[in-house]
């Protein structure tokens, strides 16, 4: 029987339900990764490891090993971007190959024909591949995602047409005679100097997104995949994180093309075409789209068997063909249909791996930072005769109350009575089509989910929105997203530690506050409903908000939780925060409230304290029914 | 003692790692009415996804007709037919588009003629053939309820499931749709009414269930439970003297 | 530019613009149905081609026996799957590939023009619910992005398979009509005339269907909201079935016609599908006349630039789609509405 439920995420970079969350390799999955400070030294095991490695083996293979272990390192390059673009941030791409080309074909023009240094054929290619994937992005930013992708087709398309048409690149000839590699007097015409700088900056390149996906941004990123309203209420600006991160991608992909060229000595469009930038994909498919060790695991999968192909497939067959693609593809086609997050995922499945501590912000002292300081009865929210409709039902008519320091408001009434909407519209999500909202005291006009954000008002869903295979801590450390400042290049190169420390002290000060300290570690999908919409609170309170929309907090939780809850939010209202809550647990509102607001179809029919409201007929009337 | 139409027993469901029902046992005897009442959250949509195979069951039984229930379309084939919360209408497609929609299972079965069928949803709900040619998504409220209602009759249901028919519909209005459903009980027709209004659902009903937390909490022939002040503490808390705890 | 030239592109134009219409409609009926992205939909077109030349040369294309083979596959899997559906898979997988098997084999050397096309309907057409059962069946419920992917992988089998089976070689299809006459000083081609009229008989026919018939109907229920489609018990995998099966007849239908105004190879299909699929998203992926209006913009400036600037050609067309997009995309909203 097939199911309601959410469908299996192909291409979310979250393993299946059964795999073990802290069995994740570096990067893409698991708790936030790293260690505390006695076992730091194991941590350089890998990294040492991985510069004698690159210093040694290329001086002792054999030239044919060489080669394809240069095309594996340099078609990991263009993986890895894959793996953040697909598995991580839910994108896709076929336009990979077009990136490499363009970086390609710019070094060899400015090395080859302007006799520049070969770094200058470097910026050259992160300047071009940069900006086309920017363009891209932003032609297609409030479009659905698979636009991205098809207009990544068609780029692709283009560029193979036009770079093998412009007669001064000599079309599908090719350039031959590229210069090699070089560094002042240090030049890198041998083969297996090269490798060692191909796996340098594989190892370098895959750091630095290790590094970016255990950041601050990386969790922003994350967010991208499934959870976007979720990360706008945070105060993500999705549209250019997605960008950015398909820009990144393009950037990987122009270090490989950059590679490529004076690695090769010779480009022609023939490698660029649109098969090879489903090569591409089709590797980190095989690999494992929720790792980053998916990129060269992938890589060296699809590099060495087409090889391979290559050589005994037209022996057993007689003839030459697109053989090792169609072989390749119905792999691809099974894989998708029966293991679709990849090898990696279906080993790790199998083995189980010790878990890594996460570091927790242990270290920094439990400081909840107080809110902006707001005098007690301060106007937080005033609605206007808020009106909204959709298509013919009024789903919000003539809607006005407000909210204030230090108060909590509940809002009550039947299904279908129009709360929900009424949240959207507060909170940014949708126009009020008519009337007037205040917001701390300024009339706002086109509010959006994350100015509101960054405003001070913070809201819960009432279909949880988590990531639900991040653990609990990171997924309230979202919360605090704004309180950080640590950009692309800070987060990957790991100057970030102390504000992440910060964030995360944080987050797991209101997590404790919240009374869910020993689920710390625990991926936020794991935890009952109840639970789960605590955390929300949790994350919602790490935005530091003045106001506080819960949308069905106690929903599913049980009474000692409810009491948790309860005195949970009595503290926040004397901190002097404003809480504004949708609810159907009449316990939990009455005893909880000072003002309750009645809503009935989309109107306001009653409000005042809890007592009154209880009592008032028309209220009784609006829950328990008409005569039939 | 008959059989009953639709019977659970300790059903457990959810969606993924969450469990939403823990343990659900109810019975639809056939010609009646039984309203399941509850507040929102308490798993009220769940049990009707579980029943008509939307949604699988971690653990219990859920029988229809005597035997296990199968898929969606099984179910549908065998005369249950569920209306959604959300009414699930065709809204790009005509009034009458719906209904003929509604027939399939039937065609399916070897019916060719639709049309004594739409008469006889017209009768009931005359507005819907003064708006036959207009598109769903320019009903009102109210009209795609009763399309939503109708398109179910289409089918020639035995066991009729309505998730929240009285949902954003004004009193009257509410009125209709309850007369229209005791009516077809009258015609032999067994109805499986999750509602919130709860008034008018236990009016209507022969017997009641009360989900809590995806339990049932309390049940009984309608007339007792409506008397029962747990039901009305369910929706609106214990009554306070004074304010605050 | 001469009037008589530009007159005459024009006419090319529109000719190829149908075409893409029809590919644009078949792209738009998958995916509303099932949300793929029917990326190999060129490449069946191709086998379109390539079948009818095979069969009008007197030899039996390597189609028909991929039909043969899946089918029986299909036939085998129908059996374990209760009484009716073997029954149905006997009929379906089995009855009817033994029928055009026979047929083909018996009027193949013949080389008659018509039967030859019949044919090659006939064996391309089934291809689609073949690919839906096998490869896009077992994922239905995956993101719209997995689809793709799998779109794209299955396009790189189509086109190992039409190598095997044709070789790299251009083929022609029989025209339909060689008459031609000439219309002032402009000489209009009959096979154009008979392109636009198959086309305009085709959208005829497929409004129709959707209009008036129940199964067009439940094809646009399944479009139009899929829980409320299977609570009238309409089966998903059914109308996905008749959605690919409508889209590689479609295909089918233009690799016949297109083919005999231009040869074409067993790699040529997947660029002329990308056309019809730049016209399919002109129109949002939702919009049937915004996707005919784009159809035949793309066919006309393709074919215009064809005659100025040729190398640049497919440069052009799709550097058109970046307009398009941003003009799309100011229409929508803001992207957080559709999270």
């Amino acid at each position: 029987m097939s199911r309601i439920a959410s469908p299996p995420d192909l291409l979310r970079a979250s393993g299946t339900e059964a795999a073990d969350a802290d069995s994740a390799p570096i990067g893409g999955r698991g708790p936030v990764a790293r260690t505390g400070a006695d076992v730091q030294w194991s941590r350089w095991i890998a990294p040492i490891a991985g510069v004698v490695l690159i210093l040694l083996v290329p001086a002792i293979l054999p030239i044919f090993y060489v080669t394809l272990l240069g095309y594996v390192g340099m078609a990991t390059l263009v993986a890895l971007g894959l793996v953040l673009l697909t598995g991580v941030s839910g994108q896709t791409s076929f336009g990979q190959a077009s990136f490499v080309g363009l970086a390609a074909y710019a070094t060899t023009i400015l090395t080859s024909f302007c006799n520049a240094p070969p770094i200058a054929g470097l910026a050259a290619g992160l300047v071009l591949t940069g900006g086309v994937a920017w363009l891209l992005g932003l032609v297609t930013a409030r479009l659905s995602g698979h636009f991205l992708a098809l207009v990544s087709v068609a780029w692709g398309i283009s560029f193979f047409a036009l770079f093998g048409t412009i007669p001064q690149l000599h079309g599908f000839n090719g350039i031959g005679n590229i210069p090699p590699l070089r560094l002042g007097p240090f030049s890198a015409a041998s083969l297996r100097v090269n490798l060692g700088v191909i796996w340098a900056a594989v190892a370098i390149v895959m750091a630095m997104s290790a590094n970016l996906l255990d950041s601050r941004l990386g969790r922003a990123i994350r967010t991208l995949n499934n959870a976007r309203l979720m990360g706008a209420s945070v105060g993500i600006d999705t549209v250019r994180l997605s960008r950015t991160v398909f820009v990144i991608a393009a950037l990987y992909a122009a270090i490989a093309g950059f590679l490529f060229a004076h690695f090769q000595r010779f480009v022609s469009p023939t490698p660029f075409s649109l098969g090879a930038s489903i090569d591409y994909l089709f590797m980190v498919i095989i690999g494992g789209a929720g790792s980053l060790w998916g990129a060269p695991v992938g890589a060296a999968l699809v590099v060495v068997l087409r090889d391979q192909f290559n050589d005994w497939i037209p022996r057993i067959t007689g003839q030459a063909g697109n053989f090792e693609s169609l072989v390749f593809a119905l792999v691809v086609i099974v894989l998708l249909q029966r293991a679709p997050d990849g090898l990696l995922a279906l080993l790790a499945r199998l083995k189980r791996r010790p878990a890594r501590r996460a570091e927790t912000g242990a270290d920094v002292p439990l400081e909840i930072p107080a809110a902006a300081a707001v005098a007690p009865g301060q106007e937080l929210l005033a609605l206007d005769a808020i009106c909204r409709n959709f298509g013919g039902l009024a789903a919000n008519r003539d809607v006005s109350f407000s909210v204030h320091a230090a108060e909590i408001v509940a809002l009550i009434g039947p299904n279908g009575a129009g709360k929900t909407t009424l949240f959207n519209v507060i909170s940014g999500m949708l126009p009020a089509d008519s009337g007037r909202i205040r917001l701390f005291g300024a009339v706002a006009k086109r509010i959006s989910p994350r100015r509101v954000a960054a405003l001070g008002l913070a809201r819960t869903f009432q279909h949880v929105k988590l990531l639900a295979d991040r653990s609990v801590l990171e997924n309230v450390a979202l919360g605090a997203h704004l309180s950080g400042r640590a950009g692309l290049l800070r987060s990957m190169l790991r100057l970030d530690r102390a504000e992440e420390a910060r964030l995360l002290s944080e987050a797991r000060a209101q997590v404790i506050r919240a009374g869910l300290g020993d689920m710390l570690r625990v991926p936020a999908g794991d935890l009952p409903l109840g639970q789960q919409r605590v955390v929300e609170i949790a994350r919602a309170l790490c935005l530091r908000p003045r106001l506080l929309l819960l949308d069905e907090p106690a929903a599913g939780l049980r009474l000692a939780e409810k009491q948790r809850l309860a005195a949970l939010l009595r503290q926040l209202r004397a901190e002097g925060m404003g809480v504004l809550l949708v609810e159907h647990d009449m316990d939990f509102v009455m005893q909880l409230a000072d003002r309750v607001v009645v809503m009935d179809f989309g109107q306001k029919i009653a409000e005042g304290p809890p007592e009154r409201v209880q009592s008032d007929p028309a209220v009784m009337e609006a829950y328990l029914g008409g005569v039939a | 003692m008959t059989a009953a139409l639709l019977q659970l027993e300790g059903v457990r469901a959810g969606y993924g790692h969450v469990e939403v029902l823990h343990g659900v046992s109810l019975a639809v005897p056939e010609g009646q009415i039984v309203a399941i009442v509850g507040p929102n959250g308490a798993g009220k949509t769940t049990l009707m996804c579980a029943v008509m195979g939307l949604l699988a069951c971690n653990a219990g039984a859920v029988e229809y007709r005597g035997a296990p229930a199968g898929s969606t379309e099984a179910m549908v084939a065998a005369g249950a037919i569920l209306v959604p919360e959300h009414r699930a209408l065709f809204a790009d497609m005509s009034v009458e588009d719906n209904l003929l929609l509604g027939f399939y299972p039937r065609r399916r079965a070897g019916e060719r003629d639709a049309r004594p069928a739409m008469q006889d949803v017209f009768a009931i709900f005359p507005r819907l053939a003064e708006r036959r040619r207009q598109f769903a998504a320019t009903l009102s409220g109210g009209e795609r309820q009763m399309l939503a209602l109708g398109r179910a009759l289409m089918g020639r249901p035995r066991l009729l499931l309505l998730d929240e028919p009285s949902l954003g519909l004004a009193p009257m209005l509410v009125r209709e749709i309850f007369r229209v459903l005791v009516e077809l009980r009258a015609r032999g027709l067994s109805i499986l009414l999750v509602e919130q209004n709860v008034r008018a659902a236990l009016q209507i009903s022969d017997y009641g269930y009360v989900l809590e937390m995806g339990e049932v909490a309390a049940e009984g022939p309608s007339a007792e439970l409506a008397q029962n002040p747990r039901v009305l503490e369910t929706y609106l808390g214990q009554r306070r003297a004074h304010a605050g705890q | 530019m001469d009037w008589f030239v530009f007159l005459a592109l024009l006419q090319d134009g529109i000719t190829t613009g149908a075409i893409y219409l029809l590919l644009a409609i078949g792209l738009l009926i998958v995916f509303s149905v099932t949300r793929v992205i029917f990326v190999p939909q060129g490449d069946l077109l191709a086998f379109g081609t390539l079948t009818v030349a095979a069969l009008q040369s007197g030899r039996l294309p390597g189609t028909l026996w991929l039909l043969d083979g899946v089918s029986a596959v299909a036939l085998v899997a129908s059996l374990f799957q209760g009484r009716r559906a073997a029954l149905r898979g006997m009929l379906t997988w089995g009855l009817y590939p033994a029928a055009v098997t026979a047929a083909a084999w018996l009027l193949a050397p013949r080389e008659l023009p018509a039967v030859s096309i019949l044919l090659a309907l006939a064996i391309v057409t089934p291809m689609g619910p073949l690919i839906w059962r096998f490869a896009f069946r077992p994922i239905a419920n995956a993101s719209v992005l997995a689809l793709l992917i799998l779109s794209m992988a299955l396009h790189f089998v189509l086109i190992g398979l039409g190598l095997v089976f044709f070789g790299p070689e251009e083929a022609s299809a029989p025209p339909i009509t060689d008459a031609s006459f000439d219309l002032g000083s402009l000489n209009v081609s009959g096979q154009s005339l008979a392109v636009l009229a198959c086309c305009g008989v085709l959208v005829l026919g497929l409004r129709w269907f959707f209009g008036a018939t129940i199964h067009g109907k439940a094809l646009r229920a399944a479009a139009s909201d899929r829980l409320g489609a299977r609570l009238v018990g309409i089966d998903a995998a059914a109308t996905g079935a008749l959605a690919f099966g409508l889209a590689s007849f479609i295909a089918a239908l233009a690799g016949v016609l297109i083919g005999a105004v231009t040869p074409l190879s067993y790699d040529a299909g997947f660029d002329i599908g990308l056309k019809g699929f730049v016209a399919a998203i002109m129109g949002g992926l939702v919009s049937y006349p915004m996707a005919a209006a784009g159809a035949v913009l793309v066919g006309v400036l393709e074919s215009l630039s064809s005659f100025w600037a040729s190398a640049y050609r497919e440069v052009i067309v799709f550097t058109l789609l970046i307009p398009v997009l941003v003009w799309l995309s100011v229409r929508s909203g803001s992207p957080e509405d559709r999270a």
